[in-house]
């Protein structure tokens, strides 16, 4: 087996009182897509704003392909080749679809303290491309004000997508959309992923989707991991059948939260 | 020894003073999160009507008290009254409407009370029963200011039994906390909005009220007490009544003993501490980050290239400019360089604040740096005024450098609150450096070069300098540098997380904007021929906001119709009486009848009748 792309071990932090993460590792390998599961406030979201920078953890090491990237700034973490996409989705509702993506475009090569040239006509290429990629390319210059919410969260792959990440941290990439076109857009993601080698750690409440295109589950329950293991492990899980559904028939139910 | 601790109780009886203005304010900004600048208009209502109470009744001693109250208990009722006339109808606006709404009253306040107290300045009669004085230490002390220092504490512990005791207080809290709690909990927010409105003017009445026997009573008590307070609420954090107690005494303290060791600067010292403080407890020693970030208006949609319409109209103007000369009189040439200037320094407040998203209540301090900054090179540097149009800029984002450097660190309204100290750090100085500036006689004599001296030769000046610098941060707005600051504006999150420092780009942001207005400041200069603190005072920052504001926040070409207008209007109201009220007036207005601007509401009408493209408005 080759190094994984990403190792965390130990991870933990605490708001107050409350443990929300603790003692967290795990191993990510290359062009994996490992899925963080957990009940409401189990402390996936928290995870990943560990792993991207935006939270100082308490205590525990990440490594990114063998560099330590804990305590860095998101922006030097998104330097180093991770994209993110946010569980409330985070794009620029003043600017277009295609623009959105081209700031992620001008970031990438450099280029924000242009204060000559038209940020709107740099890159126009390459944006287009990833916003066909994503099947967003006909809602190019619609603003993304108006967008609905499942194109929004296209639009976030497509911006995450844009400095050609080595490793995504999506958190619920489906929230808010319509059951097929969860399927659907996560289809799209493992193809892309596959395509592309990226290694992807994603959260998701919708275990049609967790199932489908997983190729290993964690399950969080009050910032411990509970179990991992392949689909059918987790699946099998007393405890984790315990946490999801108190012991009852799992997941056939589509547990939502 | 015993001076110093006579002067410790000096800054004590001060503190008392301003913990109650400060107090009322905080109250008013926990629970409705208006900023409320006509709070110092209360204060001085409160002083004028308790003195004119004062005269009529017999001087005893219930006579005395019993004025100071009723004095506030009027202040009370005038606050209730603008706050269901004019507040409640912008609750939900962005904070910048909201300030500017407010120091609309304040303009309004100012004319009413010199249209009926009369505009001199009034000396109160001693307090009955506490006109002598205690010996402590040897040291006199005023039986009056023994009184305010107990009142403080008083007040405050009446506060925090009311804040903790009463059902209204425990309403009133959990308000502060979070708003939108107290409207899921079925409370009736007008009401509770309404009375903490009573409370709050109380006290500003109260405040001022208990002033007469201290000092002249004047039209200049609101302004300066309210940036005082400002500094109080900020410190101590705002919306924390404890953190305004605390932030009193320090700034009464700063005060008493900051004028025996630096006496230039007493009006710096409490603007340095509250920068410090908020650098160091970004919402002051006893804030709490804020639950929720203010509504920033209407979702602004993409900016576009002018249309050929736009551009067209636009062409036009500019041709108009330039022919202007040889079709008006000297009158008009020296009014629409008035406005070339004006346009520039509303535009470069546009461009960080609309653009930026960093509202700056304080930027008349680069327009006054740039002016200064011009009127030294000629005043001691003995240079010429091409050298010193080159100094403006420089001297202006040298500040903008220095104090960018800590508002962008905040945001919101404590980012609003330090730039305005920023501002009033500068005007101080201005003010207080009498060797340097003139002080409030100012620097007079600083004239053209001798090409530029006729009216017609500096109008082409400023529309080259003006104009030029209108198009340069248009430029910029569109380019990848103005495009990351709007990010930055819709969603700093996204913007961190695609590897931008989002801080940096603010604090460039922010010396431009201070540079373009920088040159205002200096074209400003040569064409009045002098400069006075007032350049860099709070009516000047007021004047861009509201340039911006009438033009139209989210619509580019807002500051220079903003401008335009505003100067025409101000040319002709300004020549009567009770010009401030129908300014205020007009403020007031705009925010609440068409918050678009003028601007903006072109903008849709030509929308609507097809001839600018349309934008879908929903999905
Ligand atoms: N900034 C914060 N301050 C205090 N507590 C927090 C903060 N962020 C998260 N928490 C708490 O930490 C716990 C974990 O939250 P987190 O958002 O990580 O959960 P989650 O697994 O992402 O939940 P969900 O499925 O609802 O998104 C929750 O109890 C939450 O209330
Ligand atoms: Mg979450």
């Amino acid at each position: 087996m080759t190094a994984p792309v990403l190792s965390v071990r130990n991870l933990s932090k605490s708001f107050g009182g409350l443990q929300a993460v603790s003692d967290v590792s795990f191993d990510l390998a290359k062009g994996e897509l490992l899925a963080l599961i957990g009940p409401n406030g189990a402390g996936k979201t928290t995870c990943f704003n560990m792993l991207n920078g935006q939270l100082r953890a308490d205590a525990g090491q990440v490594m990114l392909n063998g560099t330590s990237i804990l305590g860095l700034s998101p922006r030097r973490v998104w330097r180093m080749g991770v994209g993110r996409t946010f569980q409330i989705t985070a794009t620029y509702a003043s600017m277009t679809v295609r623009e959105n993506v081209q700031m992620a475009l001008i970031s990438h090569h450099r280029r924000t303290w242009d204060i000559w040239r038209s940020a709107s006509s740099l890159h126009v290429d390459e944006a287009m491309q990833l916003l066909k990629l994503v099947g967003m390319h006909e809602q190019a210059e619609r603003a993304a004000a108006i967008l609905a919410y499942g194109d929004l969260k296209r639009l976030e792959l497509a911006i995450a997508l844009a400095h050609a990440p080595e490793l995504l941290l999506m958190d619920e990439p489906t929230a808010g959309m319509a059951p097929k076109e969860r399927v659907r857009l996560m289809q799209l993601t493992a193809d892309i992923v596959a395509e592309r080698g990226i290694s992807v750690l994603f959260t998701e409440h919708d275990m049609d989707v967790v199932f489908a295109h997983a190729h290993r589950i964690m399950v969080l329950n009050r910032g411990e991991l509970i179990a991992t293991g392949s689909v059918d492990e987790v699946r099998n899980d007393a405890r984790v059948q315990e946490v999801y559904l108190g012991g009852g028939t799992l997941f056939e139910d589509q547990a939502h939260g | 020894m015993s001076f110093y601790f006579a002067q410790f109780l000096t800054g004590l009886s001060s503190a008392s003073s301003l913990f109650l203005v400060a107090c009322g304010l905080s109250l008013i900004f926990g629970v409705t999160r208006v900023v409320n600048f006509a709070h110092g208009s209360f204060y001085m209502l409160g002083a004028y009507v308790a003195y004119s109470l004062v005269q009529v009744v017999p001087g005893s001693i219930l006579g005395f008290w019993g004025s100071v109250l009723a004095a506030a208990l009027i202040v009370a009722l005038v606050g209730v009254l603008v706050e269901m006339l004019i507040l409640k109808r912008i609750y939900n606006a962005p904070e910048l409407y909201q300030l500017v709404a407010t120091f609309g009253v304040v303009l309004l306040m100012q004319d009413a009370i010199l249209l009926i107290f009369g505009g001199e300045d009034q000396f109160g009669p001693r307090a009955p029963g506490l006109d002598g004085v205690v010996r402590i230490f040897g040291e006199p002390i005023p039986e009056y200011d023994l009184l305010l220092i107990a009142l403080g504490p008083i007040v405050l512990g009446v506060m925090w039994l009311l804040l903790n005791r009463t059902r209204w207080g425990i309403l009133v809290r959990a308000a502060t906390l979070d708003r939108e709690m107290v409207a899921a909990l079925g409370v009736n927010q007008s009401w509770l909005f309404t009375t903490v409105f009573f409370l709050g003017s109380f006290l500003a009445g109260l405040g001022g009220a208990l002033q007469v026997p201290r000092v002249s009573i004047n039209l200049l008590m609101d302004l300066s007490i309210i940036a005082e307070a400002f500094v109080v609420v900020v410190i101590g954090g705002m919306g924390s009544i404890p953190g305004a107690f605390i932030a009193a005494l320090l700034i009464g303290e700063l005060n008493a003993f900051g004028v025996l060791v630096l006496p230039q600067a007493t009006i710096v010292l409490a603007f340095v501490v509250m920068a410090v403080v908020l650098v160091i407890r970004p919402y002051g020693l006893l804030g709490k980050a804020e639950t929720l970030a203010h509504s920033a208006g209407q979702v602004e949609l993409p900016i576009r290239p002018a249309s050929t319409l736009a551009k067209s109209v636009a062409g036009l103007l500019l041709a108009g400019l330039v022919v202007m000369p040889f079709l008006a009189g000297e009158f008009a040439i020296v009014l629409a360089t008035d406005v070339l200037i004006f346009a520039l320094f509303a535009a470069s407040l546009h461009f960080i604040m609309s653009n930026g998203g960093m509202v700056s209540f304080g930027h008349a301090a680069y327009f006054g740096l740039g002016a200064y900054g011009a009127a030294f090179v000629i005043k001691y540097a003995g240079g010429s005024m091409e050298l010193a149009l080159l100094a403006a800029p420089l001297m202006a984002a040298a500040g903008a450098l220095v104090f960018g450097w800590f508002c962008v660190r905040l945001s919101g309204v404590y980012m609003a609150m330090l730039t305005l100290a920023a501002a009033q750090i500068v005007w101080s100085t201005a003010f207080q450096w009498q060797d340097l500036t003139g002080g409030d006689d100012g620097l007079l004599g600083i004239w053209p070069s001798e090409w530029a001296k006729s009216k017609t030769a500096y109008y082409y000046l400023a529309l080259v300098l003006c104009g030029g610098g209108i198009l340069a941060m248009r430029r910029m707005i569109f380019s990848p540098f103005g495009y990351t600051l709007r990010g930055g504006r819709d969603n700093p999150n996204r913007t961190e997380s695609i590897g931008i420092n989002l801080r940096h780009h603010q604090w460039a942001a922010f010396i431009v904007a201070g540079m373009f207005a920088g040159i205002a400041g200096g074209v400003y200069v040569f064409s009045k021929g002098s400069i006075f603190p007032d350049e860099a005072a709070i009516p000047r920052s007021v004047d861009a906001l509201v340039m911006v504001l009438l033009g139209g926040v989210q619509t580019l070409s807002g500051p220079v119709v903003g401008a335009g207008v505003f100067r025409l209007l101000e040319d002709e109201i300004s020549r009567l009486d009770y010009w401030r009220a129908i300014l205020g007036a007009i403020i007031i207005a705009i925010v609440v009848i068409a918050p678009e601007g003028i601007a903006g509401f072109i903008k849709k009408i030509a929308i609507k009748a097809g001839f600018e493209r349309n934008e879908e408005q929903s999905s």
